[in-house]
Protein backbone atom coordinates (compact mmCIF):
# COMPACT_ATOMS: atom_id res chain seq x y z
CA UNK A 1 0.00 0.00 0.00
CA UNK A 2 1.46 3.26 -1.11
CA UNK A 3 0.56 6.05 1.30
CA UNK A 4 0.78 9.53 -0.09
CA UNK A 5 1.22 12.02 2.74
CA UNK A 6 -1.29 10.47 5.16
CA UNK A 7 -0.68 13.27 7.67
CA UNK A 8 -1.91 15.78 5.10
CA UNK A 9 -5.20 13.99 4.59
CA UNK A 10 -5.67 13.41 8.33
CA UNK A 11 -4.96 17.06 9.05
CA UNK A 12 -7.24 18.43 6.34
CA UNK A 13 -10.00 15.91 7.01
CA UNK A 14 -10.04 16.88 10.68
CA UNK A 15 -9.90 20.61 9.97
CA UNK A 16 -12.44 20.57 7.15
CA UNK A 17 -14.73 18.19 8.99
CA UNK A 18 -14.84 20.36 12.09
CA UNK A 19 -15.49 23.57 10.15
CA UNK A 20 -17.97 21.84 7.86
CA UNK A 21 -19.74 20.21 10.79
CA UNK A 22 -20.35 23.49 12.59
CA UNK A 23 -21.36 25.29 9.39
CA UNK A 24 -23.80 22.55 8.46
CA UNK A 25 -25.11 22.31 11.99
CA UNK A 26 -25.91 26.01 12.05
CA UNK A 27 -27.07 26.57 8.47
CA UNK A 28 -28.53 23.22 7.49
CA UNK A 29 -29.25 20.53 10.06
CA UNK A 30 -30.75 22.73 12.75
CA UNK A 31 -33.17 24.60 10.49
CA UNK A 32 -34.03 21.42 8.58
CA UNK A 33 -34.66 19.31 11.67
CA UNK A 34 -36.59 22.12 13.31
CA UNK A 35 -38.73 22.67 10.24
CA UNK A 36 -39.42 18.94 9.92
CA UNK A 37 -40.27 18.70 13.59
CA UNK A 38 -42.48 21.76 13.40
CA UNK A 39 -44.30 20.34 10.42
CA UNK A 40 -44.75 16.97 12.08
CA UNK A 41 -46.15 18.69 15.14
CA UNK A 42 -48.46 20.85 13.06
CA UNK A 43 -49.71 17.76 11.22
CA UNK A 44 -50.36 15.98 14.51
CA UNK A 45 -52.08 19.10 15.84
CA UNK A 46 -54.15 19.47 12.70
CA UNK A 47 -55.28 15.84 12.90
CA UNK A 48 -56.12 16.22 16.59
CA UNK A 49 -58.02 19.44 16.01
CA UNK A 50 -59.90 17.86 13.10
CA UNK A 51 -60.87 15.02 15.40
CA UNK A 52 -61.92 17.59 18.03
CA UNK A 53 -63.94 19.53 15.49
CA UNK A 54 -65.68 16.33 14.43
CA UNK A 55 -66.52 15.53 18.03
CA UNK A 56 -67.69 19.09 18.63
CA UNK A 57 -69.85 18.94 15.53
CA UNK A 58 -71.47 15.78 16.82
CA UNK A 59 -71.98 17.43 20.20
CA UNK A 60 -73.41 20.49 18.51
CA UNK A 61 -75.79 18.37 16.49
CA UNK A 62 -76.97 16.57 19.60
CA UNK A 63 -77.36 19.92 21.35
CA UNK A 64 -79.30 21.28 18.44
CA UNK A 65 -81.64 18.35 18.48
CA UNK A 66 -82.09 18.71 22.21
CA UNK A 67 -82.79 22.42 21.78
CA UNK A 68 -85.20 21.70 18.98
CA UNK A 69 -87.04 19.15 21.09
CA UNK A 70 -87.17 21.59 23.98
CA UNK A 71 -88.46 24.34 21.70
CA UNK A 72 -91.08 22.03 20.32
CA UNK A 73 -92.18 21.01 23.81
CA UNK A 74 -92.30 24.66 24.84
CA UNK A 75 -94.35 25.54 21.80
CA UNK A 76 -96.80 22.76 22.62
CA UNK A 77 -96.95 23.97 26.20
CA UNK A 78 -97.55 27.53 25.07
CA UNK A 79 -100.26 26.47 22.67
CA UNK A 80 -101.94 24.46 25.37
CA UNK A 81 -101.77 27.34 27.80
CA UNK A 82 -103.11 29.73 25.22
CA UNK A 83 -105.99 27.40 24.53
CA UNK A 84 -106.70 27.16 28.22
CA UNK A 85 -106.55 30.90 28.65
CA UNK A 86 -108.84 31.35 25.69
CA UNK A 87 -111.35 28.94 27.11
CA UNK A 88 -111.12 30.52 30.51
CA UNK A 89 -111.55 33.98 29.07
CA UNK A 90 -114.57 32.90 27.10
CA UNK A 91 -116.06 31.25 30.16
CA UNK A 92 -115.34 34.31 32.30
CA UNK A 93 -116.77 36.64 29.74
CA UNK A 94 -119.87 34.48 29.55
CA UNK A 95 -120.26 34.56 33.32
CA UNK A 96 -119.72 38.28 33.54
CA UNK A 97 -122.10 38.89 30.67
CA UNK A 98 -124.71 36.71 32.29
CA UNK A 99 -124.33 38.49 35.61
CA UNK A 100 -124.44 41.87 33.92
CA UNK A 101 -127.49 40.88 31.93
CA UNK A 102 -129.25 39.71 35.03
CA UNK A 103 -128.35 42.90 36.79
CA UNK A 104 -129.60 45.00 33.89
CA UNK A 105 -132.76 42.97 33.74
CA UNK A 106 -133.24 43.41 37.49
CA UNK A 107 -132.64 47.13 37.17
CA UNK A 108 -135.04 47.32 34.25
CA UNK A 109 -137.59 45.43 36.27
CA UNK A 110 -137.20 47.81 39.20
CA UNK A 111 -137.47 50.82 36.89
CA UNK A 112 -140.55 49.36 35.30
CA UNK A 113 -142.04 48.72 38.77
CA UNK A 114 -141.37 52.26 39.92
CA UNK A 115 -142.64 53.72 36.66
CA UNK A 116 -145.65 51.59 36.95
CA UNK A 117 -146.26 52.77 40.53
CA UNK A 118 -145.80 56.38 39.45
CA UNK A 119 -148.13 55.86 36.53
CA UNK A 120 -150.72 54.24 38.82
CA UNK A 121 -150.40 57.09 41.27
CA UNK A 122 -150.69 59.62 38.50
CA UNK A 123 -153.68 57.77 37.09
CA UNK A 124 -155.26 57.64 40.50
CA UNK A 125 -154.79 61.38 40.89
CA UNK A 126 -156.19 62.06 37.51
CA UNK A 127 -159.07 59.64 38.07
CA UNK A 128 -159.86 61.31 41.40
CA UNK A 129 -159.73 64.77 39.93
CA UNK A 130 -161.78 63.65 36.99
CA UNK A 131 -164.20 61.92 39.40
CA UNK A 132 -164.45 65.09 41.44
CA UNK A 133 -165.10 67.07 38.29
CA UNK A 134 -167.66 64.56 37.22
CA UNK A 135 -169.16 64.55 40.70
CA UNK A 136 -169.19 68.35 40.67
CA UNK A 137 -170.88 68.40 37.37
CA UNK A 138 -173.23 65.68 38.46
CA UNK A 139 -174.00 67.41 41.69
CA UNK A 140 -174.48 70.65 39.91
CA UNK A 141 -176.98 69.01 37.68
CA UNK A 142 -178.61 66.86 40.36
CA UNK A 143 -178.91 69.57 42.86
CA UNK A 144 -180.50 71.85 40.51
CA UNK A 145 -183.88 70.79 41.89
CA UNK A 146 -184.89 70.93 45.61
CA UNK A 147 -185.94 67.46 46.12
CA UNK A 148 -182.64 66.00 45.05
CA UNK A 149 -180.91 68.37 47.48
CA UNK A 150 -183.02 67.31 50.40
CA UNK A 151 -182.53 63.61 49.55
CA UNK A 152 -178.88 64.06 49.63
CA UNK A 153 -178.78 65.82 52.83
CA UNK A 154 -180.87 63.12 54.36
CA UNK A 155 -178.64 60.49 53.07
CA UNK A 156 -175.61 62.28 54.40
CA UNK A 157 -177.22 62.64 57.70
CA UNK A 158 -177.83 58.94 57.80
CA UNK A 159 -174.17 58.33 57.09
CA UNK A 160 -173.20 60.64 59.93
CA UNK A 161 -175.47 58.72 62.25
CA UNK A 162 -173.78 55.60 61.30
CA UNK A 163 -170.50 57.06 62.30
CA UNK B 1 -26.63 -7.88 -26.31
CA UNK B 2 -27.45 -4.54 -27.89
CA UNK B 3 -26.05 -2.81 -24.82
CA UNK B 4 -22.86 -4.81 -25.03
CA UNK B 5 -22.36 -3.75 -28.64
CA UNK B 6 -22.96 -0.10 -27.78
CA UNK B 7 -20.59 -0.40 -24.84
CA UNK B 8 -17.81 -1.97 -26.88
CA UNK B 9 -18.10 0.77 -29.50
CA UNK B 10 -18.00 3.42 -26.80
CA UNK B 11 -15.02 1.83 -25.07
CA UNK B 12 -12.87 1.24 -28.16
CA UNK B 13 -11.51 4.75 -28.67
CA UNK B 14 -10.45 4.87 -25.01
CA UNK B 15 -8.57 1.63 -25.36
CA UNK B 16 -6.53 2.77 -28.38
CA UNK B 17 -5.73 6.08 -26.84
CA UNK B 18 -4.63 4.54 -23.56
CA UNK B 19 -2.30 2.10 -25.31
CA UNK B 20 -0.84 4.88 -27.46
CA UNK B 21 -0.24 6.95 -24.36
CA UNK B 22 1.47 4.12 -22.55
CA UNK B 23 3.73 3.41 -25.50
CA UNK B 24 4.78 6.98 -26.02
CA UNK B 25 5.34 7.59 -22.32
CA UNK B 26 7.60 4.58 -21.91
CA UNK B 27 9.15 5.08 -25.36
CA UNK B 28 8.94 1.34 -25.83
CA UNK B 29 6.37 -1.41 -25.43
CA UNK B 30 6.61 -2.25 -21.79
CA UNK B 31 5.02 -5.13 -19.97
CA UNK B 32 1.65 -3.87 -18.71
CA UNK B 33 1.62 -3.82 -14.92
CA UNK B 34 -1.98 -3.95 -13.64
CA UNK B 35 -0.91 -3.75 -9.99
CA UNK B 36 0.96 -0.52 -10.53
CA UNK B 37 -1.91 0.99 -12.50
CA UNK B 38 -4.40 0.06 -9.81
CA UNK B 39 -2.14 1.26 -6.99
CA UNK B 40 -1.67 4.51 -8.81
CA UNK B 41 -5.41 4.98 -9.28
CA UNK B 42 -6.48 4.25 -5.73
CA UNK B 43 -3.65 6.23 -4.14
CA UNK B 44 -3.73 9.92 -3.31
CA UNK B 45 -1.78 12.27 -5.54
CA UNK B 46 -0.31 15.76 -5.66
CA UNK B 47 -1.61 16.30 -9.19
CA UNK B 48 -5.17 16.02 -10.37
CA UNK B 49 -4.85 14.10 -13.59
CA UNK B 50 -7.24 15.44 -16.24
CA UNK B 51 -6.51 13.58 -19.48
CA UNK B 52 -3.77 12.30 -21.75
CA UNK B 53 -3.35 13.81 -25.18
CA UNK B 54 -0.76 12.76 -27.74
CA UNK B 55 1.14 10.90 -25.10
CA UNK B 56 1.29 13.92 -22.83
CA UNK B 57 -0.42 13.84 -19.49
CA UNK B 58 -2.40 16.94 -18.55
CA UNK B 59 -3.19 17.57 -14.95
CA UNK B 60 -4.41 20.26 -12.61
CA UNK B 61 -1.55 21.36 -10.35
CA UNK B 62 -2.42 21.38 -6.66
CA UNK B 63 -0.71 23.41 -3.93
CA UNK B 64 2.04 21.69 -2.00
CA UNK B 65 2.35 22.85 1.60
CA UNK B 66 5.38 21.49 3.48
CA UNK B 67 6.50 21.94 7.03
CA UNK B 68 10.23 21.51 6.61
CA UNK B 69 13.20 21.70 8.95
CA UNK B 70 13.40 25.40 8.03
CA UNK B 71 9.71 26.22 8.33
CA UNK B 72 6.82 26.46 5.92
CA UNK B 73 7.41 25.95 2.19
CA UNK B 74 4.69 26.20 -0.45
CA UNK B 75 4.72 25.74 -4.22
CA UNK B 76 2.55 24.23 -6.93
CA UNK B 77 2.84 20.54 -7.76
CA UNK B 78 3.41 21.44 -11.43
CA UNK B 79 7.03 22.27 -10.51
CA UNK B 80 7.75 18.54 -10.32
CA UNK B 81 6.75 18.29 -14.01
CA UNK B 82 4.88 14.99 -13.49
CA UNK B 83 8.03 13.37 -12.16
CA UNK B 84 7.48 10.53 -9.69
CA UNK B 85 10.99 9.13 -9.77
CA UNK B 86 13.03 11.63 -7.73
CA UNK B 87 14.74 12.96 -10.84
CA UNK B 88 13.30 16.52 -10.84
CA UNK B 89 14.66 18.54 -7.93
CA UNK B 90 12.66 21.54 -6.79
CA UNK B 91 14.62 24.12 -4.87
CA UNK B 92 12.68 26.30 -2.42
CA UNK B 93 13.80 28.27 0.59
CA UNK B 94 17.35 26.92 0.25
CA UNK B 95 16.07 23.34 0.42
CA UNK B 96 15.78 20.73 -2.28
CA UNK B 97 12.76 18.46 -2.69
CA UNK B 98 12.07 15.48 -4.89
CA UNK B 99 8.96 13.43 -5.47
CA UNK B 100 9.17 9.68 -5.43
CA UNK B 101 6.03 7.58 -5.98
CA UNK B 102 3.74 10.34 -4.81
CA UNK B 103 5.62 11.33 -1.69
CA UNK B 104 7.82 14.38 -1.33
CA UNK B 105 11.26 13.86 0.24
CA UNK B 106 14.33 15.94 0.90
CA UNK B 107 16.60 15.50 -2.10
CA UNK B 108 19.38 14.22 0.20
CA UNK B 109 17.43 11.01 0.80
CA UNK B 110 17.90 10.15 -2.85
CA UNK B 111 21.47 11.37 -3.23
CA UNK B 112 22.76 7.82 -3.51
CA UNK B 113 20.15 6.84 -6.10
CA UNK B 114 21.62 5.65 -9.38
CA UNK B 115 19.54 5.90 -12.55
CA UNK B 116 18.16 2.55 -13.66
CA UNK B 117 18.97 0.69 -10.47
CA UNK B 118 16.51 -0.39 -7.82
CA UNK B 119 16.43 2.04 -4.97
CA UNK B 120 14.86 1.36 -1.57
CA UNK B 121 12.92 4.55 -0.75
CA UNK B 122 12.96 5.77 2.83
CA UNK B 123 9.93 4.94 4.93
CA UNK B 124 6.96 7.26 4.51
CA UNK B 125 6.83 7.60 8.30
CA UNK B 126 10.49 8.71 8.56
CA UNK B 127 10.17 12.46 9.01
CA UNK B 128 13.94 12.96 8.98
CA UNK B 129 13.88 12.03 5.29
CA UNK B 130 10.80 13.98 4.26
CA UNK B 131 9.03 17.17 5.38
CA UNK B 132 5.67 17.01 7.12
CA UNK B 133 3.18 17.35 4.31
CA UNK B 134 0.05 19.47 4.57
CA UNK B 135 -0.54 19.69 0.85
CA UNK B 136 -3.93 20.02 -0.75
CA UNK B 137 -3.80 16.63 -2.43
CA UNK B 138 -6.32 15.19 -4.84
CA UNK B 139 -8.29 13.69 -1.94
CA UNK B 140 -8.28 16.95 0.02
CA UNK B 141 -9.42 18.74 -3.12
CA UNK B 142 -12.24 16.23 -3.52
CA UNK B 143 -13.15 16.56 0.15
CA UNK B 144 -13.40 20.36 -0.16
CA UNK B 145 -15.49 20.00 -3.29
CA UNK B 146 -17.88 17.52 -1.67
CA UNK B 147 -18.18 19.67 1.43
CA UNK B 148 -19.08 22.72 -0.65
CA UNK B 149 -21.63 20.69 -2.63
CA UNK B 150 -23.27 19.27 0.48
CA UNK B 151 -23.32 22.66 2.16
CA UNK B 152 -24.86 24.41 -0.85
CA UNK B 153 -27.50 21.69 -1.25
CA UNK B 154 -28.57 21.51 2.37
CA UNK B 155 -28.38 25.25 2.91
CA UNK B 156 -30.80 25.59 0.01
CA UNK B 157 -33.03 22.97 1.63
CA UNK B 158 -32.90 24.79 4.97
CA UNK B 159 -33.82 28.07 3.27
CA UNK B 160 -36.70 26.50 1.38
CA UNK B 161 -38.61 26.05 4.63
CA UNK B 162 -38.80 29.80 5.09
CA UNK B 163 -40.60 30.20 1.77
CA UNK B 164 -42.65 27.05 1.71
CA UNK B 165 -44.57 25.95 4.77
CA UNK B 166 -46.46 23.16 3.06
CA UNK B 167 -45.39 19.82 1.62
CA UNK B 168 -41.70 19.70 0.54
CA UNK B 169 -41.09 20.20 -3.16
CA UNK B 170 -38.15 19.91 -5.56
CA UNK B 171 -34.73 19.60 -3.93
CA UNK B 172 -36.26 19.57 -0.46
CA UNK B 173 -38.65 16.83 -1.48
CA UNK B 174 -35.68 14.73 -2.56
CA UNK B 175 -33.26 15.42 0.30
CA UNK B 176 -35.62 15.72 3.24
CA UNK B 177 -36.59 12.01 3.19
CA UNK B 178 -32.87 11.19 3.45
CA UNK B 179 -32.53 13.39 6.52
CA UNK B 180 -35.65 11.79 8.00
CA UNK B 181 -34.25 8.36 7.11
CA UNK B 182 -31.10 9.09 9.13
CA UNK B 183 -33.23 10.30 12.02
CA UNK B 184 -35.91 7.59 12.04
CA UNK B 185 -33.90 4.55 10.89
CA UNK B 186 -30.44 5.27 12.29
CA UNK B 187 -30.48 7.77 15.16
CA UNK B 188 -33.73 7.03 17.02
CA UNK B 189 -33.54 3.19 17.02
CA UNK B 190 -29.90 3.18 18.20
CA UNK B 191 -29.58 6.21 20.45
CA UNK B 192 -33.15 6.55 21.61
CA UNK B 193 -35.93 9.08 21.24
CA UNK B 194 -34.70 11.21 24.15
CA UNK B 195 -31.00 11.61 23.38
CA UNK B 196 -30.78 11.37 19.59
CA UNK B 197 -31.18 15.12 18.98
CA UNK B 198 -27.71 15.97 20.25
CA UNK B 199 -26.01 13.55 17.85
CA UNK B 200 -28.17 14.15 14.78
CA UNK B 201 -25.92 16.85 13.24
CA UNK B 202 -22.88 14.54 13.50
CA UNK B 203 -24.67 11.52 12.04
CA UNK B 204 -26.15 13.55 9.19
CA UNK B 205 -22.77 15.13 8.39
CA UNK B 206 -21.01 11.76 8.40
CA UNK B 207 -23.72 10.07 6.35
CA UNK B 208 -23.79 12.65 3.57
CA UNK B 209 -20.03 13.24 3.57
CA UNK B 210 -19.28 9.55 3.13
CA UNK B 211 -22.06 8.93 0.67
CA UNK B 212 -21.23 11.88 -1.57
CA UNK B 213 -17.52 11.01 -1.52
CA UNK B 214 -18.26 7.35 -2.25
CA UNK B 215 -20.21 8.49 -5.31
CA UNK B 216 -17.53 11.03 -6.29
CA UNK B 217 -15.02 8.19 -6.27
CA UNK B 218 -17.11 6.28 -8.79
CA UNK B 219 -17.28 9.12 -11.31
CA UNK B 220 -14.22 8.50 -13.48
CA UNK B 221 -13.34 12.05 -14.55
CA UNK B 222 -12.31 15.45 -13.19
CA UNK B 223 -13.24 16.93 -10.74
CA UNK B 224 -14.34 13.64 -9.20
CA UNK B 225 -12.57 10.25 -9.31
CA UNK B 226 -10.58 10.81 -6.11
CA UNK B 227 -10.62 7.73 -3.92
CA UNK B 228 -11.18 9.61 -0.66
CA UNK B 229 -13.38 7.15 1.24
CA UNK B 230 -11.10 4.32 0.08
CA UNK B 231 -8.16 6.01 1.77
CA UNK B 232 -7.37 4.64 5.19
CA UNK B 233 -6.16 8.02 6.47
CA UNK B 234 -9.62 9.46 5.82
CA UNK B 235 -11.52 6.53 7.33
CA UNK B 236 -9.10 6.62 10.27
CA UNK B 237 -9.98 10.26 10.90
CA UNK B 238 -13.71 9.64 10.63
CA UNK B 239 -13.55 6.61 12.91
CA UNK B 240 -11.44 8.59 15.39
CA UNK B 241 -14.08 11.33 15.53
CA UNK B 242 -16.77 8.72 16.24
CA UNK B 243 -14.50 7.18 18.89
CA UNK B 244 -13.91 10.54 20.57
CA UNK B 245 -17.63 11.34 20.58
CA UNK B 246 -18.30 7.91 22.05
CA UNK B 247 -15.85 8.23 24.93
CA UNK B 248 -16.68 11.87 25.67
CA UNK B 249 -20.41 11.24 25.78
CA UNK B 250 -20.00 7.96 27.68
CA UNK B 251 -21.98 8.00 30.91
CA UNK B 252 -21.48 6.23 34.25
CA UNK B 253 -23.25 3.17 32.93
CA UNK B 254 -20.88 2.90 29.93
CA UNK B 255 -17.70 3.20 31.99
CA UNK B 256 -19.20 0.89 34.58
CA UNK B 257 -19.55 -1.77 31.91
CA UNK B 258 -15.89 -1.40 31.01
CA UNK B 259 -14.27 -1.24 34.44
CA UNK B 260 -16.74 -3.22 36.48
CA UNK B 261 -18.87 -5.32 34.18
CA UNK B 262 -22.07 -6.10 36.06
CA UNK B 263 -22.59 -9.74 36.92
CA UNK B 264 -18.95 -10.69 36.52
CA UNK B 265 -17.08 -11.85 39.66
CA UNK B 266 -14.33 -9.54 40.87
CA UNK B 267 -11.51 -12.04 40.33
CA UNK B 268 -12.23 -11.97 36.58
CA UNK B 269 -11.54 -8.21 36.48
CA UNK B 270 -7.87 -8.60 35.39
CA UNK B 271 -9.14 -10.38 32.27
CA UNK B 272 -12.36 -8.44 31.74
CA UNK B 273 -10.93 -4.92 31.95
CA UNK B 274 -8.28 -5.41 29.21
CA UNK B 275 -10.87 -7.17 27.04
CA UNK B 276 -13.36 -4.33 27.48
CA UNK B 277 -10.71 -1.69 26.82
CA UNK B 278 -9.68 -3.55 23.71
CA UNK B 279 -13.35 -3.59 22.74
CA UNK B 280 -13.44 0.20 22.96
CA UNK B 281 -10.76 0.39 20.28
CA UNK B 282 -11.79 -2.50 18.06
CA UNK B 283 -15.14 -0.87 17.36
CA UNK B 284 -13.75 2.25 15.65
CA UNK B 285 -11.00 0.17 14.04
CA UNK B 286 -13.65 -2.07 12.50
CA UNK B 287 -15.43 1.07 11.34
CA UNK B 288 -12.23 2.37 9.74
CA UNK B 289 -11.30 -0.90 8.00
CA UNK B 290 -14.82 -1.66 6.79
CA UNK B 291 -15.29 1.58 4.85
CA UNK B 292 -11.72 1.62 3.56
CA UNK B 293 -11.80 -2.02 2.45
CA UNK B 294 -15.22 -1.88 0.82
CA UNK B 295 -14.52 1.18 -1.27
CA UNK B 296 -10.96 0.19 -2.16
CA UNK B 297 -12.10 -3.30 -3.11
CA UNK B 298 -14.76 -1.85 -5.39
CA UNK B 299 -12.23 0.36 -7.12
CA UNK B 300 -9.73 -2.49 -7.46
CA UNK B 301 -12.35 -4.76 -9.01
CA UNK B 302 -13.43 -2.18 -11.56
CA UNK B 303 -9.83 -1.28 -12.44
CA UNK B 304 -8.88 -4.96 -12.69
CA UNK B 305 -11.75 -5.58 -15.08
CA UNK B 306 -10.60 -2.68 -17.24
CA UNK B 307 -7.00 -3.96 -17.03
CA UNK B 308 -8.13 -7.31 -18.42
CA UNK B 309 -8.23 -5.69 -21.84
CA UNK B 310 -4.58 -4.72 -21.58
CA UNK B 311 -3.53 -7.98 -20.00
CA UNK B 312 -5.10 -9.98 -22.82
CA UNK B 313 -3.95 -7.33 -25.32
CA UNK B 314 -7.15 -7.91 -27.25
CA UNK B 315 -9.94 -5.53 -28.13
CA UNK B 316 -12.35 -8.46 -28.23
CA UNK B 317 -12.22 -8.88 -24.50
CA UNK B 318 -13.61 -5.37 -24.10
CA UNK B 319 -17.34 -6.29 -24.40
CA UNK B 320 -16.94 -8.83 -21.61
CA UNK B 321 -14.85 -6.48 -19.55
CA UNK B 322 -17.24 -3.60 -20.23
CA UNK B 323 -20.26 -5.64 -19.20
CA UNK B 324 -18.59 -6.61 -15.94
CA UNK B 325 -17.51 -3.02 -15.32
CA UNK B 326 -21.07 -1.88 -15.90
CA UNK B 327 -22.37 -4.48 -13.48
CA UNK B 328 -19.74 -3.63 -10.87
CA UNK B 329 -20.35 0.09 -11.24
CA UNK B 330 -24.04 -0.45 -10.60
CA UNK B 331 -23.16 -2.56 -7.59
CA UNK B 332 -20.72 0.08 -6.37
CA UNK B 333 -23.45 2.73 -6.48
CA UNK B 334 -25.40 0.51 -4.11
CA UNK B 335 -22.30 -0.08 -1.98
CA UNK B 336 -21.65 3.68 -1.86
CA UNK B 337 -25.01 4.26 -0.15
CA UNK B 338 -24.78 1.06 1.87
CA UNK B 339 -21.35 1.83 3.34
CA UNK B 340 -22.40 5.38 4.23
CA UNK B 341 -25.43 3.86 5.93
CA UNK B 342 -23.37 1.22 7.74
CA UNK B 343 -20.78 3.72 8.95
CA UNK B 344 -23.50 6.03 10.26
CA UNK B 345 -25.47 3.15 11.73
CA UNK B 346 -22.49 1.76 13.61
CA UNK B 347 -21.48 5.24 14.79
CA UNK B 348 -25.01 5.67 16.11
CA UNK B 349 -24.87 2.23 17.70
CA UNK B 350 -21.59 2.97 19.51
CA UNK B 351 -22.84 6.36 20.65
CA UNK B 352 -26.10 4.70 21.71
CA UNK B 353 -24.17 2.20 23.85
CA UNK B 354 -22.22 5.05 25.44
CA UNK B 355 -25.27 7.10 26.42
CA UNK B 356 -27.56 4.18 27.29
CA UNK B 357 -29.12 4.34 30.75
CA UNK B 358 -28.58 1.31 32.94
CA UNK B 359 -31.58 -0.99 33.23
CA UNK B 360 -30.43 -3.59 35.73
Amino acid sequence: MNFVAPESLIFWTTAIFIVFFFLLKKFAWKPILEAVKKREESITDALASAENAKREMANLKADNEKLLAAARAERDELLKEAREIKEKMIADAKNIAEAQGEKIIAQAKATIESEKAAAVADLRNQVSSISIEIAEKLLKEQLANKEAQSNLVEKMLEDIKLN
Amino acid sequence: MKYLLVLSVVLMPFISKATNGDQTLADEIEEFDATELIQHHIADSHDFHLFDYNGDSYSLPLPIILWTKNGLVTFMSSEFKHDEDASVVVEKNGQEFVRYHGNIYYADAFASKVEGEHFEAPSVMDFSQRPVNFSITKNVFSLILSVILIFVLFNAVAKSYKKNDGAPKGLTGFLEPLVIFVRDEIAIPNIGEKKHGKFMPYLLTVFFLIWVNNLFGLIPFFPFSANLTGNIAFTFTMATITFLITIFSGNKNYWGHIFNTPGVPLWLAPIMIPVEIMGMFTKPIALMIRLFANITAGHIIILSLVSLIFIFKSVFISPVSGAFVLFMSALEILVAALQAYVFTLLSALFIGQAVEEGHH
